[in-house]
C-alpha cells in the first residue's frame, strides 16, 4: 500500500481491528516528507512516542502514527544510538502543532529529541535527572521514599504577555473541584482571557514504565487505568493490539459485547458531562437529574457485569463476562427509560435562556483549526467535522462489530459549548439505539479464544472512545512479555485545542469551557 | 418554569437511608448528625485531592453528591480550599510530581483534621506502585487516618469509609 505516491511501503496489519498500515521511513527526510504529505490531504497526526531497542543490537525508534481517511498508517523511523547521546529526528509540530508536547514527553520518557526549538520538559518536572531516561532499558533507579533521585520543583517558562493591565492568573495544580492536577496560566486583561498556558505531567506515575517486562495479562489491569474514565476504550484498544500482534481472533459474540460495553461507557460519560455542564452555568437542576439517571446506568452495569465501571471486563482474546437474555432485557428497558428522561430534559435545557445564553458561542473552535490541532472525537464532530471511527465514510469501513452495526456519526458546525452540548445529547440517543441493536442481535458462541504470546511481534488498536481517539501500541519482547506498550489519548490533541478555545472569553467562563471538553488528565500525564 | 417543577415534583426524593459504618454500631441519620457536631463542632467539610489517580476514584466521588447518597444533604460537604476542610479525601497513588503540592494542601489544613486514603492506589499504590514517578501509598507522604480500599471504591464504601474516620476521632 501506497499513500499519496510517497516512496514508503506500507503493510496492513491483520485481524479485525481498525484498518492500520505499517511502514519504515528510510530516513528522517522520509518522516517528513510523509508528514507533509498527510498534512496536504487534511490528516492528523494521531500518536507519536519512541523505543529503545539497543538490547536488541540496534538504536531507537521513532513511532508516529498518522490518521487519513482510509485509516491509520504507522511510520516508524530508527535512530541511531551513539553513546549516551540523545538521537535526534526533524521536528514535526511545524507541520502538527499537536507533535510539540508528544515529541517533548518523547525525550524526557526515552531520550530522543526533536530537532526543534521547544525542547521545556514536559513530563519531566524535577523528579528525576534531565539526563536519565526512564523508558530506556538500562535506566535502573532505587524506589522507595528518601531513597533514589532527589524531587526538585522546577520552574517552568511559560510564554509571558505584556503590554499595558496585562497579568497573570495562576491555576492549579489542585483545583476548587473534584479534579485531577494540572496548572493553567492565565494571562489576562481584566476579566478578558488573551492566553491560556497549560502546564501538565501532574498526573505522571510512570505507567509506560510499568507495561516493560510486564505479562499481557498484567498490561490488561494497567492500561485499564491509564484513564478510569475511559477504562473499556483502553481496555479494547490494547486487546486489539495484542490480537494483531498474535494473530488472534477474538469470537463475534465477544466483539459485540465489547461494543455493549464501550456504547455504555459513552453513555455514562456523556450523561454525567451534560449534568456538570448544566452545573457550570449555575443550572443545579442539570446536574442532579443527569447524575440521577447516569447512577441508574452505572447501578445496572454493576448488575450485568459486576463492575459500576466495567473495568477488567475485555481482555485480549474475548471478555471475560458473558450477560444473559434477563439482564439484556433490564438494558433494552434501561435503554427506553433514559431515552425518554434525556428527551424530556434536553427541552428543558433548550428552553432555558439563561443556559443557552452560556453555552451558545462560548468556547468556539472551529474546522480549520479543529483540523490544524489534529482534534479528534466528541469536539472534532462539535466543530463540524464528520470523523468518527465507528461509522462508514468514503474509503473507510469501520472495524467489527461496527460496520455492521451502521453508526450514524453526529455533527454540529458551531464549534462552542452549545455544540458539544448538542454532540453529546445526540450521541446519547445513537447509543442507545445501537445497545438495543447489538442485545437484539447478540450472535452465540464463545466469549473468549486463547492468546499466545508472539516474540518481537507488534500491533496497534485504535478504539472511538467517548471522548475520541484511544490508541495503544503494543510491542512483545522475544520471551512473550511486553518490550513497550504506548497508551494514548484524544486529550494529547485536545488540551491544545482548549488553549484555543477560550481565548476572547472572560474568565469565568474557563470551568464551563473546559467542562465541554473535559479533558484527562491521567491518560495524557501517564 | 413550570416544566421544570414539573419535572422535579415527578422525580420526587430519592435519597437512600445512610449505610452503617464498618462496624459502626446501628446508627441512623439524626444521631449521625449529632456524632459530627459532637466531633467537629459543626458540619463536616472534605478537600479532595487527587494526588495522581486514573480518575476512576475521582467519579465515584462525584457520585457521592447524587440524589441518591445526597451527602450534602447530611451535613458532609466538599470545599474548594484546604484551609476550610475538616478532612482531606486523596486519591493516589501519589506521583512525584504532586508530592509537593499534596504536603502544601496537608499544611494549609487546620488541626484537627483527618486524612482519609482512597482507592487500592491511595492505601498501598495499587498497580502503579513506588517507582521512580509514584511515592505509592499516601502513607508515604502524609499521615493517614482511614483507609478506604477498592477499585474504585463504591460511594457506599466511601460514605462508610468517611463515617468511620469521623469515629475515629471521638
Amino acid at each position: 500500500m501506497i499513500f499519496h505516491a510517497e516512496p514508503i511501503e506500507f503493510v496492513r496489519q491483520p485481524g479485525p481491528g481498525a484498518p492500520v498500515w505499517r511502514g519504515r521511513a528510510a530516513d528522517g527526510e522520509d518522516m517528513l516528507r510523509f508528514a507533509i504529505s498527510v498534512h496536504r490531504h487534511q490528516g492528523r497526526l494521531a500518536a507519536l512516542w519512541g523505543e529503545d531497542r539497543r538490547q536488541h543490537g540496534a538504536g531507537y525508534r521513532l513511532h508516529c502514527v498518522f490518521a487519513l481517511d482510509e485509516g491509520w498508517p504507522w511510520l516508524s523511523l530508527d535512530l541511531a544510538a551513539e553513546g549516551d547521546q540523545c538521537p535526534v529526528y526533524p521536528d514535526l509540530s511545524g507541520i502538527f502543532p499537536a507533535a510539540n508536547r508528544m515529541q517533548r514527553a518523547t525525550r524526557d520518557l526515552v531520550g530522543i529529541a526533536s530537532d526543534g526549538s521547544d525542547q521545556r520538559p514536559w513530563l519531566r518536572h524535577g523528579a528525576w535527572p534531565a539526563d536519565w531516561y526512564p523508558l530506556r532499558h538500562d535506566a535502573v533507579h532505587e524506589v522507595g521514599v528518601g531513597v533514589g533521585f532527589d524531587n526538585f520543583p522546577s520552574d517552568y517558562e511559560f510564554v509571558k504577555v505584556g503590554g499595558e493591565g496585562a497579568h497573570e492568573i495562576p491555576v492549579g495544580p489542585i483545583h476548587a473541584g473534584i479534579i485531577e492536577p494540572g496548572h493553567f496560566r492565565f494571562s489576562v486583561v481584566g476579566e478578558r482571557v488573551l492566553r491560556l498556558e497549560q502546564r501538565l505531567g501532574y498526573q505522571h506515575k510512570g505507567v509506560e514504565k510499568l507495561f516493560i517486562g510486564a505479562d499481557l495479562v498484567h498490561g490488561a489491569r494497567l492500561v485499564g487505568r491509564v484513564s478510569g474514565d475511559s477504562t473499556c476504550a483502553y481496555a479494547w484498544a490494547y486487546a486489539d493490539a495484542v490480537e494483531a500482534a498474535c494473530r488472534v481472533e477474538p469470537p463475534p459474540r465477544a466483539l459485540m459485547l465489547r461494543a455493549l460495553m464501550l456504547e455504555r461507557e459513552r453513555v455514562a460519560n456523556h450523561l454525567g458531562d451534560l449534568g456538570a455542564l448544566g452545573n457550570d452555568a449555575a443550572f443545579a437542576f442539570g446536574l442532579t437529574q443527569f447524575m440521577r439517571l447516569k447512577e441508574d446506568w452505572l447501578r445496572l452495569n454493576q448488575q450485568m457485569f459486576g463492575h459500576r465501571f466495567m473495568m477488567d471486563r475485555i481482555v485480549p482474546g474475548g471478555v471475560v463476562m458473558d450477560v444473559d437474555a434477563a439482564a439484556l432485557a433490564a438494558m433494552i428497558e434501561q435503554c427506553g427509560v433514559v431515552r425518554g428522561e434525556v428527551r424530556k430534559l434536553r427541552a428543558l435545557y433548550d428552553a432555558h435562556a439563561g443556559l443557552q445564553d452560556r453555552f451558545a458561542t462560548t468556547g468556539a473552535i472551529d474546522a480549520a483549526l479543529a483540523r490544524e490541532l489534529s482534534l479528534s472525537g466528541m469536539a472534532a464532530r462539535a466543530s463540524g467535522i464528520l470523523l468518527d471511527g465507528r461509522a462508514h465514510r468514503q474509503g473507510y469501513t469501520p472495524s467489527a462489530p461496527y460496520a455492521q452495526l451502521g453508526v450514524r456519526p453526529v455533527t454540529d458546525e458551531r464549534g462552542d459549548v452549545a455544540a458539544r452540548v448538542a454532540v453529546r445529547f445526540d450521541e446519547i440517543y445513537e447509543s442507545l439505539r445501537l445497545l438495543r441493536e447489538i442485545a437484539l442481535g447478540l450472535p452465540g458462541g464463545e466469549i473468549r479464544v486463547d492468546v499466545a504470546p508472539l516474540g518481537d511481534a507488534a500491533g496497534l488498536g485504535v478504539i472511538e472512545g467517548w471522548r475520541g481517539e484511544v490508541l495503544v501500541g503494543v510491542r512483545f519482547a522475544g520471551d512473550g512479555r511486553l518490550a513497550r506498550v504506548h497508551p494514548h489519548d484524544p486529550s494529547w490533541q485536545a488540551w491544545p485545542a482548549l488553549e484555543h478555545a477560550v481565548m476572547k472569553d472572560i474568565v469565568p467562563d474557563f470551568p464551563l469551557i473546559n467542562k465541554s471538553f473535559n479533558l484527562s488528565y491521567s491518560g495524557a500525564d501517564l | 418554569m413550570i416544566p421544570l417543577l414539573r419535572h422535579i415534583f415527578r422525580t420526587g426524593i430519592l435519597t437512600e437511608p445512610m449505610p452503617e459504618a464498618e462496624g459502626g454500631p446501628q446508627r441512623e441519620i439524626d444521631r449521625l448528625h449529632d456524632e459530627i457536631l459532637k466531633v467537629l463542632g459543626r458540619a463536616l467539610t472534605i478537600r479532595e485531592v487527587d494526588a495522581g489517580s486514573c480518575n476512576g476514584c475521582e467519579l465515584e466521588i462525584h457520585a457521592l453528591n447524587n440524589p441518591y447518597y445526597n451527602l450534602e444533604g447530611r451535613g458532609i460537604k466538599f470545599v474548594a480550599s484546604p484551609r476550610h476542610a475538616d478532612m482531606l479525601l486523596v486519591t493516589g497513588p501519589v506521583t512525584r510530581n504532586m508530592e509537593n503540592a499534596l504536603r502544601i494542601a496537608y499544611d494549609c489544613t487546620p488541626d484537627p483534621k483527618l486524612v482519609v486514603a482512597v482507592g487500592d492506589c491511595g492505601c498501598n499504590g495499587g498497580v502503579f506502585g513506588e517507582s521512580y514517578a509514584s511515592c505509592g501509598a499516601v502513607d508515604n507522604v502524609v499521615g493517614v487516618d482511614l483507609r478506604i480500599p477498592g477499585c474504585p471504591p463504591t460511594p457506599l464504601a466511601l460514605m462508610q469509609g468517611i463515617l468511620a474516620a469521623i469515629r475515629t476521632t471521638k
